[in-house]
């Protein structure tokens, strides 16, 4: 390191004293005019970003992107702040995708956020009406005709007073004098023919008017034959309700992002309200949603645990069988036997999975003779399954780190423990193992939070299964907290979406990983001080 | 020594030298016999008990060890794609049929390029970030950086992906505003997986700084370099090998990193390698073994090659802290 160090700092000094730089901040060399260049890029994309967040009135994002660039412009332009320099670029991804990630979870948790309460308030009372679309007898029939304007079409008409109207999907109509008419049909616009309907042209919704949303909106039903329609559902301001006008029902405010009429029947979509501890109590009083959550909380800590202690055994028992100073093919052996590590760890679940399938699977066909043992279907067994997989994933990493540890043993101890006629398994059981455990123990902290929360593994291997419920939101006898979350968020497309109970549960995970991590800084103090 | 005695000095000296010769071969004979009965003397026994069942557990392991890979290798040649039948015995057939596929019929290139793209930016970005951070915890002294340094090492606790269903609001929030970065954006997945970066690589790289020696930044400085010439010419060549070993660590956890992924890439040629070759796996109606092992063997052979190049300086690295995603 030394030498090397040396030859780099005198070949930069010559370089230096060829050049007599004095700050480039203050003459144009080529590294002020890179900065120049990728500031006036990033200047660029943070004023667009303003622009682009106003125009769609999402006011928090356009705040967000002045206030970036003000730190950016203040720390590269400022002669102080040099530090920041170096910080700030990796601290602005930090604190967006993961600082401010995690204060988001934990408010989402104290919400009903999920797929069937997705919007605010504002939206869902739009959403409803124009989900509610019934056809309206009164407003009468058009024919249209449907103009391709290179990939947007456009729905032309001809109302009662014979001029023509031209709209598209939520746009509303309004009058043009580019149009010919005949027989109450359009039959060219701007000079181009009509062409037909593409295939979603029945899911248009076409305003009739743009400041009078009563009187409904056109929508194609036919190849000919356009209809009007209005919402079945009619918001009153004042009193903050729905009122059906078919039945006549009316739907209240319920207090948890629904209207509800008095018969109990609510309306869909609702909207997203603060629902304080609800979704904590429900992983805990909830019948079938406790069992799951309580269930996976004990697996979570038993996986993670046996794992740890699985691999670190299995690894150090190997890492003595072959830290023997004469072995030959020592280099080859290591080489060959941390490829599990290499093996992209997505892929290994998937491999084994495969050979253990019941039917067809290596295990059962050539290893057990034909035999159909079902290794990922019971409870138990899957567990089994789970971590004789993690073993195969996890011995490599502490093989390396205990041969490391076994290397840095002092010989002396060993020497005289063998003068005073220790056998081997006493000195293994006095000497080795307590020194190799104190050197890893941290690693083996490091591990079992990482298993904590090894989502692919499970994920991969069983899915979480079996399933004692079909419910796609319940979790399975092999899900831990993280997969849990996952089956629970409904992000995975099976179930219903509820990320008010996923973030919830998320939170309790957040909290055990930080007791483990606190547990962790203890422990490998005190155990520092002991070696 | 010779037994007659010398009658003149010319046959003295010939005498001796044959005698010097003589106990020489002698002494030769009882080393060479020494030595035999050493590396024979407990006989195979001995040798069994010191090292052979050594080399019995070490190709066990190898088998072990290596088998699921040869099997993996075994299903990529079977053409029949969609079943596991037949996949137990050993390399019946040989096929290219399942790589043929995939190739030309299957949104794989898309995935391997996608992979390849968001992997090399993430891990380029991870190296810059994470080491310009390093250098400023490492070489200035401010206001705030205990708090800052002891901020990240409570923050790298948590993993991101803890927070998926929040990333998955805030990538919907953002499409509405920037197409560019919503879902189904690359740009966006490397966005994240930057956020991720700083946490994870900045104590190991920290570490790695301390080493190089503070008198070579002096030097420069008294020579007039400025602190971004030291960073960019001095310091970031000095500590080349952890920058090789974030940036290979990089590479591997967003190759294989999959919820995160598969939250935000909806749309199948969006999509990266993990996602993809595990929806093979899992579609309800076939599953497509065939192609998930020929995908695999084609996405994990260069992964592989190059964590064992570079084997000796991640085991270095791994040691400092646990880093495997």
């Amino acid at each position: 390191m030394s030498d090397q160090s040396a030859a780099v700092a005198a070949e930069a000094a010559q370089e230096l004293a060829a050049t007599k730089y004095t700050s480039h901040a203050r003459t144009w060399s080529p590294g002020f005019i890179a900065k120049l260049i990728l500031m006036a890029m990033v200047t660029a994309g943070c004023v667009y970003g303003v622009f682009m967040a106003i125009a769609a009135e999402s006011w928090v994002i356009a705040g967000v992107s002045v206030l970036i660039l003000a730190i950016l412009l203040y720390v590269y332009f400022s002669k102080k702040a040099i530090p920041a320099k170096y910080l700030v670029p990796g601290m602005i991804f930090l604190f967006i995708f993961q600082i401010y990630v995690m204060g988001y979870t934990a408010f989402v948790a104290f919400t009903n956020q999920g797929g069937a309460h997705s919007a605010d308030k504002e939206d869902a009372i739009v959403m409803l009406q124009q989900y509610n679309l019934k056809a309206d007898p009164s407003g009468g029939s058009y024919t249209y005709s449907i103009f391709d304007d290179g990939g947007d079409y456009s729905v032309a008409i001809v109302n009662s007073d014979g001029d023509a109207l031209v709209g598209s999907d939520g746009e509303a109509f309004t009058p043009t004098d580019n149009a010919e008419i005949s027989n109450g049909k359009v039959t060219k616009l701007d000079g181009n023919d009509p062409v037909s309907p593409p295939n979603n042209a029945t899911s248009w919704e076409i305003p009739l008017s743009e400041d009078d949303p009563s009187q409904g909106v056109l929508k194609i039903v036919t190849l000919n034959n356009a209809q009007v329609y209005q919402s079945s559902l009619s918001y009153d301001e004042a009193t903050d309700t729905m009122t059906n006008t078919e039945t006549g029902t009316v739907y209240h405010d319920n207090g948890e992002g629904s209207y509800e009429s008095d018969s109990g029947e609510t309306l869909s979509p609702g909207w997203w309200v603060m629902v304080g501890f609800d979704n904590f109590t429900t992983l805990f009083t909830d019948s079938t949603m406790s069992k799951g959550f309580l269930d996976s909380l004990w697996w979570t800590f038993a996986f993670a645990f046996l794992s740890v202690a699985t691999t670190f055994f299995f690894g150090l028992i190997l890492a003595i069988v072959f830290n023997h100073p004469h072995i030959r093919g020592q280099k080859i052996y290591r080489v060959l036997l941390i490829l599990p590590y290499a093996f992209p760890g997505f892929m290994t679940p998937l491999i084994w999975k495969a050979m253990m399938n019941t039917d067809f699977g290596f295990i059962n066909q050539t290893l057990f003779g034909g035999a159909t043992i079902g290794w990922l279907d019971g409870p138990w067994i899957a567990k089994f399954s789970i971590l004789f997989v993690n073993l195969w994933l996890g011995y490599p990493y502490m093989f390396l780190v205990t041969t490391g540890a076994l290397q840095s043993l002092p010989g002396d101890i060993l020497e005289s423990a063998k003068v005073d006629g220790a056998s081997t398994f006493q000195t293994f059981k006095a000497i080795t193992l307590p020194l190799v455990f104190v050197a890893c123990a941290p690693l083996l902290i490091s591990s079992f939070a990482f298993n904590f929360n090894n989502f692919t593994l499970i994920y991969m291997l069983t899915g979480g299964g079996p399933n004692p419920v079909s419910n796609p939101n319940v979790p399975g006898q092999t899900d831990i907290l993280i997969s849990m979350v996952y089956k629970v968020s409904g992000l995975d497309g099976s179930g219903q979406q509820n990320y008010g109970l996923a973030t919830a549960l998320s939170i309790i995970i957040f909290v055990l990983v930080g007791l483990i991590s606190i547990y962790s800084f203890r422990r490998t103090r005190s155990l520092e001080d002991m070696g | 020594m010779s037994n007659t005695s010398s009658t003149s000095s010319a046959t003295m000296d010939t005498d001796l030298t044959a005698a010097t010769e003589a106990v020489k071969t002698h002494e030769r004979e009882i080393a060479d016999a020494k030595t035999k009965a050493i590396a024979n003397k407990p006989s195979m026994g001995h040798w069994w008990k010191e090292m052979g069942w050594r080399h019995v557990v070490g190709i066990l392991m190898t088998i072990y060890a290596v088998f699921p890979i040869v099997f993996a290798i075994n299903l990529a040649l079977i053409p029949n794609a969609t079943s596991l039948a037949g996949s137990s015995k050993l390399f019946q057939v040989i096929s290219l049929e399942n790589f043929r596929h995939l190739w030309n019929e299957t949104s794989f290139p898309n995935w391997l390029v996608n992979t390849l793209i968001v992997g090399t930016i993430t891990a380029i970005g991870t190296v810059l970030m994470g080491g310009a951070a390093a250098y400023a915890f490492s070489r200035f002294r401010f206001t705030g950086r205990r708090v800052t340094l002891t901020s990240l090492l409570v923050i790298q606790m948590f993993p991101q992906m803890l927070a998926f269903v929040a990333i998955f609001l805030l990538v919907r929030a953002l499409g509405n505003v920037f197409p560019f970065l919503g879902m189904n954006s690359l740009w966006q997945m490397i966005c994240i997986y930057l956020g991720g970066a700083l946490g994870v690589n900045t104590f190991l790289m920290y570490g790695f700084f301390n080493t190089v020696p503070k008198e070579i930044d002096e030097a420069a400085k008294i020579d007039g370099a400025t602190h971004a010439q030291i960073f960019w010419t001095i310091v970031l060549r000095l500590v080349a090998p952890i920058l090789a070993v974030v940036a290979l660590l990089s590479f591997i956890s967003s190759f294989g990193e999959y919820i995160l992924a598969k939250v935000v890439l909806q749309l199948p040629d969006s999509q990266t390698l993990a996602v993809g070759l595990y929806g093979f796996t899992s579609d309800p109606q076939t599953k497509y073994w065939g192609y998930f092992a020929a995908g695999s063997v084609i996405a994990a052979a260069p992964v592989m090659a190059l964590f064992l190049y570079l084997q000796k300086y991640i085991v270095s690295g791994l040691t400092v802290g646990a880093v495997k995603g």
